[in-house]
């Protein structure tokens, strides 16, 4: 078997107004894949880890986790999947070693069993395995939720929101872990706000409003951006972008890092028109150049 | 710039709990109507300084004044003068968009008059007329943040601090909130920002990083990414921060 997840038309709406929050989602992650689902908040994408994980029900649709239906069969993918949810979820008042020890007898293993899982890991919160889980940092229980989500030695590992709100450091050593979890064969979906993390997945699904925008590779979605895009710099951003929104030629336009990103409609292409245009404007120190596309990119023009 | 234009002005200023030193002897100054980006990893001491900053938390040592006012005898007068937002918390979900504003103009001592006349201009410019009367809690995470920033700065403060204020939001809302950011900064508030995004430390005037509690570098993006060596941001935080001790 080569599909570790497929879903299928899945539907999930809530409250008596039935606000849609997963509107006729399909998708499948291979055996060993690491799938990332990429979206603001409110995009859906907890109500579909949850619906995988059998912790809801879908209105509509189906879905199989390892061959099991999500429905049917839970206590099977309860058995056999690792969850973290985006919210800290275990025990505050047990310490990091006995909340280790609660998951790992739930799932009737030991530590000692899957350690090799968790090693590198583990390694980093052991000082402070007599700590109670509540007084951790945010980076420690990050650490300590990845470890009790693996200390049973799932097949398919879902991690919510793994790295919001965690700093730019932390998030790359949390993505360096997963890319070394998914050598042990471990399928992984993992959910994130953060553009930049997309493009270290094996594949990605672009999700806003409860429906998935594209699904591709991080390297299909970004080759796949239809028109030419423009870095654009001056010694103003703000004026910069003002300028810019009044150009006829703008089809889009916004601020990029110390660039801004641009695209041109199809009769305004000459890149010099614009430059005399920004000029006139009172823009000084004017560059424009190729832009390298990114996930961001894409993800903005689909919104568009 | 002068020298009557500060309006933050810190001198070693430094928070201890215990034997820990949250806040390191950090010293730095803000001038009217500038984006400055507070930057550091987790842990590092950004939450305890941004307290101390809003009058929330009696310094231990050191010295500041918030829009001319001291953090440890004027801190009534520097809430007055400032505005705050997080992801977090910042309006009541369940009160309408009304009531809300309603509610923070009259907590800022605003006239009924000037409130009325502020949110007939607020909800115009965010376009959420026709969501007036809904409960906050029932808007788009996108919406609700760019509501309560304008809530934030419906007194006219002179200082706006936003703690991570664009976190988990799209990347078309993330822009339009800095748009709004650009335009508080041109009317002359200064606005104090935290962010994980480093392409938002793009965006300020001045960026600021800190490491164990110490405010390690203080520039404009360019300098910073020149004295690193860097080609983004991104590059500068992570030589920095990878050095951090403390922390997660």
């Amino acid at each position: 078997m080569m599909e570790a997840v497929v879903v299928k038309n899945l539907v999930k709406t809530y409250g008596k107004e039935k606000t849609v929050a997963v509107d006729d989602v399909s998708f499948s992650v291979d055996k060993g894949e690491l799938f990332g689902l990429i979206g603001p908040d409110g995009a859906g994408k907890t109500s579909i880890f949850r619906m995988l994980t059998t912790l809801l029900l879908p209105d509509s649709g189906s879905a199989t986790v390892d061959g099991h239906d999500i429905v049917k069969d839970f206590r099977q993918i309860r058995s056999s999947v690792g969850y973290m949810p985006g919210k800290f979820s275990l025990y505050q008042d047990l310490t990091i070693e006995e909340n280790l020890h609660f998951f790992a007898t739930v799932f009737g293993t030991t530590i000692e069993e899957n350690y090799h899982l968790i090693k590198d890991i583990y390694v980093q919160i052991e000082p402070f395995k007599n700590r109670r889980a509540g007084k951790l940092s945010g980076g420690m229980k990050q650490k300590l939720a990845l470890c009790c989500a693996l200390i049973h030695k799932p097949t398919t590992l879902f991690l919510d929101e793994p790295t919001t709100g965690v700093d730019p450091v932390s998030r790359k050593e949390f993505w360096e872990m997963l890319r070394r979890l998914k050598e042990e064969n471990i399928t992984i979906l993992v959910s994130t706000p953060y553009m930049d993390e997309a493009s270290l997945c094996d594949r990605i699904a672009l999700v806003q409003g409860g429906k998935i925008l594209s699904i591709d590779t991080p390297h299909g979605i970004v080759n796949s951006y239809p028109d030419a895009l423009l870095a654009i710099k001056a010694n103003e951003m703000y004026r910069l972008l003002k300028a810019l929104k009044g150009y006829p030629g703008i089809l889009n336009s916004y601020a990029f890092g110390e660039y801004a990103h641009a695209t041109l409609r199809d009769a305004h292409t000459d890149t010099h028109a614009l430059q005399v245009y920004l000029h006139e404007h009172g823009l000084t120190g004017v560059e424009v150049k190729e832009a390298e596309v990114t996930i961001e990119d894409s993800f903005i023009k689909l919104l568009h | 710039m002068m020298q009557d234009d500060k309006v933050i002005v810190c001198e070693k200023l430094t928070k201890r709990f215990g034997d820990f030193v949250a806040t390191n002897e950090i010293t730095f100054d803000v001038h009217k109507g500038e984006i400055f980006g507070f930057l550091g990893a987790n842990g590092a001491g950004k939450t305890t300084a941004m307290r101390m900053l809003c009058g929330l938390s009696a310094p231990s040592s050191g010295k500041a004044t918030i829009a001319g006012y001291d953090v440890y005898t004027q801190t009534e007068q520097i809430k007055r003068n400032i505005g705050y937002m997080s992801q977090k918390f910042s309006l009541y979900e369940n009160l309408t968009v009304l009531e809300n504003i309603e509610f923070f103009g009259g907590i800022y001592g605003l006239s009924d008059e000037r409130i009325k006349s502020k949110t007939e201009e607020l909800l115009q410019r965010l376009g959420l007329k026709s969501e007036a009367n809904k409960l906050v809690g029932s808007l788009p995470l996108g919406w609700k943040q760019k509501l309560s920033f304008s809530v934030a700065v419906l007194h006219e403060p002179k200082i706006v601090f936003l703690d991570e204020p664009t976190g988990g939001v799209d990347p078309v809302t993330r822009r339009q909130f800095w748009d709004m950011i650009y335009e508080a900064a041109h009317d002359g508030i200064t606005v104090f920002v935290t962010t994980h995004y480093m392409d938002e430390a793009e965006y300020c005037n001045r960026i600021s990083i800190m490491v164990d509690g110490k405010m390690e570098v203080l520039d404009t993006p360019a300098n910073l990414k020149n004295s690193f060596h860097a080609r983004s941001m991104d590059e500068v935080f992570y030589q920095l921060a990878r050095g951090a001790k403390r922390g997660d």
